[in-house]
């Protein structure tokens, strides 16, 4: 399905739309590759801003709404730009009888931060998550992409802290 | 075609060990390096491992990465499968006594039985689970991977390996428990030349993580099955929906995705005849509701992941209105056992409509959280107190939840219900 229209211009000449460009292209420009397409941005930019919703929609010939639709549809995606560091926390059942809620208190006691936000000096961000599938490590979190397994609230935030 | 390079490269302990490897191999320590034991450094205690044999000049000792020993509580794992030596929270420093044992594997030792956890386990879907590496497809050709695949592609019909799905009793692992034959069927006589088949790795339910461990420890596995699967059904391109909070299984994935490409297992002319059949991995991007096939099917197409009322079902219109094969990844990931050791066999193992095996993963207020796999029909009181362990320091055991958010909690006065799709449903529970 060849677009009828001109390929849009990335929104700037960073070089991180080449990637962005390069998975839509490979998926054949069609609507299909909408979600890969909002992955790539937000892989390499760490989230998806109005100028990044627009270009992939125009690429994809998908209008300004769907696309909007879909990237708030997915937890996955953040239209908000993130913290140097991110924290997700497991709320899955078994992290949560083991000790999640504690863990949660604990962060926004010390660092006051709550889920979805983002400390003050723009270090760290907050996320939740449901099930990691890391159940035989609960209460499981993720720093900055790296899984932890059996945390405690202190260590975590001695750490954290440290970053 | 054998002469070409099949395992992703960056193996670096099995060269560390290659390099002092000359003569046959006379003892193997087998390191976890599933994702439950890579976030306790499984992956440094492979490394270090490999050093330390070579300092000792052990030099008919191999180091190996493999997959989910199934003890996930206790990792990092490493076994020693000569003597069936099992070492627990192992530490990067800490493994000398590893080495010591390695020396002293002699060739005529034999593999002691592990205690309940691993006795009573009966493994079709995870057969090659901590015993290949994941990202070796010699490893996995070695322990008869393909042959499934060669044998239909060369020697049987399309029909006849529906019928052998057919018999064997297969139902969809995904939770329904749809007769896996019998959906193949449906798509393979659908009106249609363009057909689809999807591999569901959405894996949403808490606590679930069978379908993770058998992508990260035996993803191979799931490709031939597919491949399998769009023999019989007629379909030419194939998708994996995984979700994107599984990066470990995602990159094992692409990784045996790339090996299977090179040897000619998947793309086009498989393992030299005229069959052609591909797999793209899609991520899913943390809804839940995807997991449900329509969603599922919305999500491929770039779409919000909305459900749609069934029919039509997608097995008649699905992926871009054509034709879809869509079953769960343990469905996948038990077909080429069963069309190597045949219908009768599987057919053999089980409890009324429910045959076979099934997956558990035992997580929550459980001595031994890990992964199991047992034959349907074995007591929950089996899976819980001899595999499981019992509850810790004794507690008394208050319930046991199956099935995720579809399912319930199933109180003491059932534990020794038998496992099946039909006594979970009457307890009110899910497989
Ligand atoms: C809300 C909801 C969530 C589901 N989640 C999953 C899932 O995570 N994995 C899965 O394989 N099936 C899931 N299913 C079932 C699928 O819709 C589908 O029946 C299944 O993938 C078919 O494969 P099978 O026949 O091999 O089981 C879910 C169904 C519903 C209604
Ligand atoms: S990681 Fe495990 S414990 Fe945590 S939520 Fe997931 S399933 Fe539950
Ligand atoms: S993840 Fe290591 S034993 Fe399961």
């Amino acid at each position: 399905m060849p677009a009828l229209y001109a390929k849009p211009a990335p929104p700037s000449d960073d070089k991180r739309w080449k990637i962005v460009e390069t998975r839509m292209r490979r998926m054949g420009d069609r609507p299909a590759a909408l979600i890969e397409a909002l992955h790539a941005a937000q892989e390499a930019f760490g989230f998806l801003d109005e100028s990044a919703l627009h270009y992939v929609g125009d690429t994809l010939g998908v209008p300004h709404s769907r696309v909007y639709g879909v990237a708030t549809f997915y937890s996955f995606f953040t239209l908000k730009p993130q913290g140097e560091h991110t924290c997700v926390v497991c709320t899955g059942t078994a992290c949560y009888i083991n000790g999640a809620k504690d863990i949660l208190t604990g962060l926004e006691r010390e660092l006051g931060v709550k889920p979805k936000q983002t400390t003050a000096d723009g270090k760290i961000s907050l996320l939740t998550a449901r099930c990691l599938g890391a159940c035989s490590l609960a209460p499981a979190v993720i720093v900055d992409g790296e899984a932890r397994g059996k945390v405690s609230a202190t260590d975590l935030v001695a750490q954290l802290e440290a970053m | 075609m054998s002469e070409q390079p099949t395992a992703a490269r960056p193996i670096r302990r099995r060269v560390i060990t290659e390099e002092v490897h000359e003569g046959p191999v006379r003892a193997r320590a087998f390191v976890c390096e599933a994702a439950s034991c890579m976030s306790s450094l499984a992956h440094d205690v492979t490394l270090r491992l490999g050093e330390a044999a070579a300092d000792a000049g052990l030099n008919d000792v191999l180091v190996k990465r493999v997959g989910c020993l199934g003890l996930c509580v206790a990792g990092p794992l490493v076994e020693i499968p000569e003597t069936g030596q099992l070492f627990s929270n192992v530490r990067p420093d800490d493994v000398e006594g590893i080495i010591e044992a390695l020396k002293a594997v002699k060739e005529t030792d034999e593999r002691q039985p592990q205690g309940a956890f691993f006795e009573k386990q009966l493994r079709v879907a995870t057969e090659n689970m901590g015993r290949v590496d994941p990202e070796s497809l010699d490893d996995y050709v070695e322990r008869s991977g393909y042959e499934a695949l060669k044998t239909a592609l060369a020697e049987m019909t399309s029909t006849e390996v529906r019928e052998v799905v057919t018999r064997s009793g297969l139902r969809g692992r995904g939770g329904a428990g749809y007769p896996t034959g019998l959906k193949w069927t449906t798509v393979a006589k659908a009106a249609g030349t363009q057909k689809y088949v999807i591999c569901n790795a959405d894996e949403g339910d808490p606590g679930a993580f069978m379908d993770r461990s058998v992508l990260e420890s035996d993803p191979f596995r799931v490709l031939e099955g597919m491949a399998i699967a769009a023999f019989a059904v007629h379909a030419t391109e194939g998708y994996i929906y995984c979700r994107a909070e599984y990066p470990l299984a995602v990159a094992r994935l692409r990784s045996a995705i790339r090996s299977a490409q090179r040897a000619g297992f998947l793309g086009t002319n498989i393992a030299d005849t005229s069959f052609n059949f591909d797999i793209q991995i899609r991520l899913g991007a943390g809804a839940f509701v995807c997991g449900e096939e329509t969603a599922l099917i919305q999500s491929i197409e770039g779409k919000r992941g909305t459900p749609r009322p069934r029919p039509p079902y997608p097995a008649v219109s699905g992926l871009f209105n054509c034709p879809t094969l869509i079953n769960n990844v343990e469905s996948f990931a038990s077909i080429p056992t069963i069309l190597r050791k045949g219908a009768d066999w599987y057919s053999a193992i089980g409890i009324g409509k429910s045959r076979g095996t099934k997956v558990f993963a035992l997580a929550g207020r459980i001595v031994n959280t890990g992964l199991v796999e047992v034959p349907m029909g074995t007591t929950l009181r089996e899976i819980i107190y001899d595999i499981g362990g019992g509850i810790p320091d004794g507690r008394p055991f208050k319930a046991v939840q199956t099935g995720g958010p579809s399912g319930g909690c199933i109180p003491a006065d059932h534990l020794d219900t038998q496992v099946s799709y039909e006594s979970l449903i009457e307890l009110g529970s899910f497989m």
